[in-house]
């Protein structure tokens, strides 16, 4: 196999090949950086790229398995991890002025488990500052272009960890999901994403965006790779209070199972308020052929109705920023990351270069949530607004509850448009929110949801997603459904969706 | 109601402790009234008896065993520091002028 066959095979491909003896971990983490080299002038997926400490992982993976240690099933494959993830002793910026230069004396749990299994750091993936975005235009280091098309968005916050995904810059990546971070990014670059169960996945080290609904998960270019790596990750941590207790269900075995594409018995509820009018036609099609084939597969079709649904995006976009508000105090000037002290002020207070500092080192983006979350919050407006969207959280949970009493799994198309182009949406922010329109309900009720490639949208040629939504804790039922999809899909395609993909120009 | 000014945009953004200049003030304060507005209609939800959701999982009072382990050196915990002294963050002053 040449380097660059190398970098085209999925994970779980890669891991045989290791364990087989057939290639070695410098080998294969050398060519995903050669492909970084080679492309990431043009799709700006990294914010950092960690060559030697790749590499150095790499030749150690080797030496261990010369050795004949005992070696967990991904030792020596890369991933990349996005930059909100703290990594010891490499930068962390949450794509963000205020966290320039921060080099985080401690690893994230994700990120502690990911080098316990023997993985190759790549680099840190751009993103919207702090997660705040669905295009990855609101990272204070320039945006990330998507692959498929270079003058579109790939998506957000996490476009950095899909695009080098789908560019072949990394077999696999960590992304985290707030409202759909994970899974729009996935839907618009034809790769698969995972938003698992809310507590399924450490958030030690994950700095916080809206720690009531931030989830880490995989982002990948097959269910069974996402599955693999999300069983890397997942289970419990004493370190994070919100983890849910006991270990990750077995979701590669799901997604082996599943693989047999075989779904009699299995009951998907299409989602009413999440289709139609407000969806492209394209994606709109791309789903209706999915869910066809998902009947081939023998599974049963029903429609369920959530109607508290169409108030799910205003509920987000209050509980949202006032955590978001309360979260970034702690960007303050004084413990670590930027100081900027005001000019033409003779011995400035705390308090005063405090306000500088986040005055400099904030985007506009930030600004906004920050201080929609401080109004939502405010006397006199707080039952008005946050408490009233907590009650309405509750609503979105029992429409779920209800959704999963007739259905195992529910399905909607995962971003209502295709990637549009870059600067579109940019200074309006309130078409920027509608991208997870469909994805934040998942995130309300704490339920794991997939996004998987459903296809090629007629008008524009461009990636479209089906979203899978299971009940809390069933994350396995994503993996088998999504890989019986997947099947279908790929067999209906003639090969995988990325194969489509136009091929990038090397060299910068 | 989801009417908001730019004397309150600026009164927010003093309570959040972030400068705003007068461009960013003209910038916001009309996009903030837009997203306001858009989700002010969560107040037609009649949810007078829902009790609130705070967070996804039902889990309280979690503990864990109060025993000594290994943390983070003084060293490292000042590592990223914009200005450190003596083994401690080095602060702009804290009280004012006259105190």
């Amino acid at each position: 196999v040449t380097a660059s066959e190398l970098t085209r095979l999925p994970a779980a491909d890669l891991a045989q090949r290791l364990a087989a003896g057939e290639t070695t971990s410098v080998a294969v983490t050398q060519a995903f950086l050669d492909r970084i080299d080679a492309v990431d002038g043009s799709v700006h997926a990294y914010l950092h790229v960690a060559a030697e400490g790749a590499l150095a992982a790499a030749a150690a993976s080797d030496t261990r398995r010369a050795a004949g240690q005992p070696l967990g099933p991904l030792d020596g494959v890369p991933v990349a991890v996005k930059d909100v993830l703290t990594t010891r002793g490499l930068p962390t910026t949450c794509g963000s002025r205020i966290l320039e230069g921060w080099l985080p004396p401690y690893d994230a749990t994700v990120v502690a488990r990911l080098k316990a299994a023997g993985m190759p750091i790549l680099g840190k993936t751009n993103m919207d500052e702090f997660a705040m975005g669905s295009s990855t235009e609101h990272s204070a280091y320039g945006p990330t272009h998507n692959p498929w098309d270079l003058g579109r968005i790939p998506g957000g916050s996490g476009g950095g960890s899909a695009a080098a995904v789908a560019a072949f810059e990394a077999p696999w990546a960590i992304g985290t999901d707030t409202g759909g971070s994970i899974r729009q990014p996935g839907a618009v670059t034809g790769t698969v994403g995972v938003k698992p169960t809310y507590g399924g996945v450490s958030r030690y080290g994950l700095v916080a965006l809206a720690n009531s609904l931030d989830q880490a998960g995989p982002v990948a270019r097959s269910v069974l790779d996402s599955a693999l790596l999300h069983e890397a990750i997942g289970g419990h941590d004493p370190l994070d209070s919100t983890s849910v207790p006991g270990s990750v269900p077995a979701l590669a075995e799901a997604a082996r199972q599943g693989a047999g594409a075989d779904l009699t018995g299995v009951r998907v509820g299409v989602i009413r308020e999440l289709t139609g009018e407000g969806y492209q036609p394209g994606v709109q099609a791309r789903f209706d052929d999915a869910l066809r084939l998902l009947v081939d597969g023998g599974a049963e079709v029903v429609e369920v109705s959530c109607p508290s649904f169409r108030y799910a995006l205003a509920t987000y976009y209050l509980i949202l920023p006032a955590e978001a508000s309360s979260n970034l105090a702690r960007f303050d000037a004084m413990r670590y990351g930027l100081r900027v002290w005001p000019s033409g002020v003779d011995s400035p207070s705390a308090e005063e270069v405090m306000r500088a500092t986040r005055d400099t080192g904030f985007g506009d983006e930030v600004k906004r949530r920050i201080i929609l979350g401080t109004y939502a919050l405010s006397s006199g407006y707080y039952d008005a607004y946050y408490g009233q969207a907590q009650k309405v959280r509750t609503l979105v949970v029992r429409d779920f509850a209800a959704a999963f009493a007739r259905a195992d799994v529910l399905v909607s198309p995962t971003a209502p448009t295709t990637a549009f182009p870059l600067g579109e949406k940019l200074d309006d922010p309130l078409a920027m929110y509608l991208n997870d329109v469909a994805t934040i309900p998942a995130n309300l009720a704490g339920v794991p949801a997939m996004s998987l490639p459903s296809g090629l949208a007629d008008e524009d040629g461009l990636p479209a997603g089906l979203q899978l939504l299971a009940p809390a804790l069933a994350d396995d039922r994503l993996y088998r459904v999504g890989a019986a999809l997947e099947v279908l899909l790929v067999k209906a395609w003639g090969g995988p969706l990325l194969d489509r993909a136009p091929a990038l120009e090397v060299g910068r | 109601m989801s009417d908001i000014t730019r004397d309150e945009v600026r009164h927010l953004a003093d309570l959040a402790r972030i400068d705003l200049s007068d461009a960013e003030l003209d910038h916001l304060a009309p996009q903030l009234a837009v997203i306001l507005e858009s989700v002010a209609s969560i107040r037609e939800v009649a949810a007078a008896d829902v009790p609130p959701t705070s967070h996804a999982l039902p889990l309280t009072n979690v503990f864990r065993e109060d025993a000594v382990r290994p943390s983070l050196s003084a060293e490292e915990a000042l590592s990223g520091a914009p200005e450190v002294e003596e083994q401690r963050f080095s602060v702009p002053r804290i009280l004012g002028e006259e105190a």
